[in-house]
């Protein structure tokens, strides 16, 4: 097929104006983070000096005084721990849904589905008073809590989708070859699924590390608050400075790991995103 | 691929005769798998509503925790008839019908950049999901910092006032959310639209190209009735997810200025000023209004929930 060079010359614009959208913020954030205070209010977009006084303070301290260290932590660990159970409930509900035909199998998904739809908001109140009754309140498992409740929903539906495109005969193949029923599903079913069950981690994790409601309303201090919430309850170095500085170095080095990692993984998490969204 | 197709790929060859008592062990074994993900899930959904109808009943207040006892609907009363409920219902659908439209029309424009793209195709795939890795916060954050008057770059752009105060009045501020909203988001819309246009057979426009229809008449006539499904089923997820539009709000203006969401407003009761009972009667209303809309996509416009998936 021909193409003109006034064709190329619209592409070129159309994919330039996408790629300047999603990078603005990013770069925007990197640029404050370099900023000495003193140039913060230069208004530019690129900044002419640089310096990283910022990343210094926030890690300043240790892990007692630092502002970051433990809301870092916390976030990662809690993430970490909910895709994890998260996945493991899933997989099995998921494989039930894919695999084995059962009364009750539609209202589970239609459930889950309704879940998905579920404003938070309208469980944070009851949440915060049962949490402060049961001593869950600002503790780690107060968090995983809700964030497994809602992150199911999604990975079940992700791993439905994958898991109904595995060739199960595979198995009973394998098993006519001479392997053990428990050869068969690890050498056999588990590389096939292993993508999938990869994809929908990625996602949960995601959830759990972008969540900001549950994080503020269930917390109160360090002792289990993630990184949007800190950021948010942010302070200067003394009440005369601005927190600004400190805000972005802290979202870059929450932000550029996750973007890496997000471009690595992009064929899985747009396979994951749209799972099941089309029938194929 | 349906989602909640009943058909099993693989369907049990079991003889009739043997076929009651290994069904029945099959049901045994699904719901046992089932089972923890089922409670998991209704641990923090189903229980907390009922608790939160309950609250909602009740005069809660954990500053004076002597007082209260049933009221009855007296809450209800209570935001139904205030203007600041009003004031933020109108702010939440403002906020969530403009960004919705605009990640629609954006969303379309990306995926189809991506679906018809003679180069660059990944190099647009990788660009939008920068937005979706961001946490909402951090991207609210971004852009509070790009519009403010003193450290941003924005007002240094041309066209745009260097003493504009984004911040300073109620119109711009819902500028700005919803931009961020927009960049925040419109990634997800434009793969779910990617996805659904990849399935539409290409020969249908190169029979159109044939018979002379232009672009436009292909874009209309072809592509968006048969994209409607995905199209309602993005639509309904998005609407939804914007309708609990909270982590930007709260970030940039915290409601200040009538700003405020109904998701906002709901928290400012329960964390802030420890209301449970009126706070629960903001939440107990504001899940009847997610209701609501998953009804009117449902049953009004027809979109096939079944056919769709939960939003990342």
């Amino acid at each position: 097929m021909e193409r003109s060079g006034r064709d190329y010359a619209l592409w070129t614009i159309a994919i330039a104006l996408v790629v300047i959208f999603a990078l603005i913020p990013v770069v925007w954030l990197i640029s404050i983070s370099l900023k000495p205070p003193e140039a913060l209010t230069d208004q530019r977009f690129i900044p002419s000096d640089v310096s990283f006084d910022n990343y210094k303070s926030l890690f300043e301290g240790g892990i007692d005084d630092s502002p970051f260290i433990k809301p870092l932590i916390n976030s990662i660990g809690i993430a970490l721990i909910t895709t994890a159970i998260s996945i493991v409930l899933a997989s099995f509900c998921a494989y039930a849904i894919a695999r084995l035909e059962f009364p009750g199998k539609r209202v589970i998904l239609a459930g889950a589905l309704a879940i998905a739809m579920f404003p938070p908001i309208s469980t944070v109140g009851p949440l915060f008073d049962m949490w402060r009754a049961l001593g869950l309140y600002d503790t780690w498992l107060g968090l995983i809590i809700p964030y497994l409740t809602f992150s199911l929903p999604l990975a079940i539906y992700v791993l439905v989708a994958f898991f109904r495109e595995i060739p199960w005969e595979l198995e009973q193949a394998a098993q006519v070859d001479g392997a053990t029923p428990f050869q068969a599903f690890t050498k056999v079913i588990v590389p096939l699924a292993a993508p999938g069950v990869f994809t929908a981690a990625i996602l949960v994790f995601i959830f759990c590390w972008n969540d900001f409601l549950f994080a503020i309303s269930l917390t109160s201090s360090d002792a289990s608050r993630t990184v949007p919430a800190a950021l948010a309850f942010f302070t200067g170095e003394s009440s005369f400075t601005a927190p600004t500085g400190s805000i972005a170095a802290a979202a870059v080095v929450v932000t550029v790991p996750i973007i890496i990692f997000v471009l690595i993984f992009q064929r899985r998490i747009v396979a994951g995103l749209t799972a099941g969204a089309v029938k194929g | 691929m349906t989602v909640n197709a009943p058909a099993n790929p693989n369907p049990p060859e079991a003889a009739p005769a043997k076929a009651s008592s290994r069904t029945r062990s099959e049901h045994k074994l699904a719901w046992m798998l089932c089972a923890p993900a089922v409670l998991a899930m209704l641990l923090v959904t189903a229980y907390p509503i009922a608790y939160a109808i309950i609250l909602s009943l009740q005069d809660v207040d954990l500053r004076f925790p002597d007082e209260g006892g049933f009221v009855g609907l007296s809450n209800y009363s209570a935001v139904l008839s205030s203007d600041l409920w009003w004031t933020d219902i109108f702010n939440t659908v403002f906020i969530m019908l403009i960004s919705v439209s605009i990640e629609l029309v954006l969303g379309m424009a990306i995926a189809l950049v991506m679906h018809r793209a003679i180069f660059g195709r990944g190099v647009v795939r990788t660009s939008v999901l920068i937005p979706y890795g961001i946490i909402t916060v951090v991207a609210a954050f971004a852009w509070q910092f790009a519009f403010s008057p003193e450290t941003g770059f924005v007002n240094n752009l041309p066209l745009i006032s260097d003493e504009m105060d984004w911040f300073g009045g109620r119109f711009s501020s819902f500028a700005v959310i919803i931009m961020a909203e927009v960049w925040k988001t419109t990634p997800f819309m434009a793969l779910l639209l990617l996805a659904g246009l990849v399935t539409i057979d290409s020969q249908l426009y190169e029979a159109a190209k044939v018979d002379g229809a232009s672009a436009w008449q292909r874009f209309t006539r072809i592509t968006l009735p048969l994209m409607k499904p995905a199209i309602l089923v993005a639509l309904l997820f998005r609407t939804l997810d914007a309708f609990r539009v909270f982590d930007t709000i709260f970030v940039m203006t915290r409601g200040a200025l009538d700003t405020e969401s109904v998701s906002i407003l709901g928290y400012n009761q329960l964390i802030s000023r420890l209301n449970l009972g009126l706070g629960s009667a903001v939440s107990v209303l504001i899940f009847l209004c997610v209701f609501l809309i998953a009804f009117v996509f449902v049953k009004g416009f027809g979109a096939k929930v079944e056919e769709g998936r939960p939003g990342g």
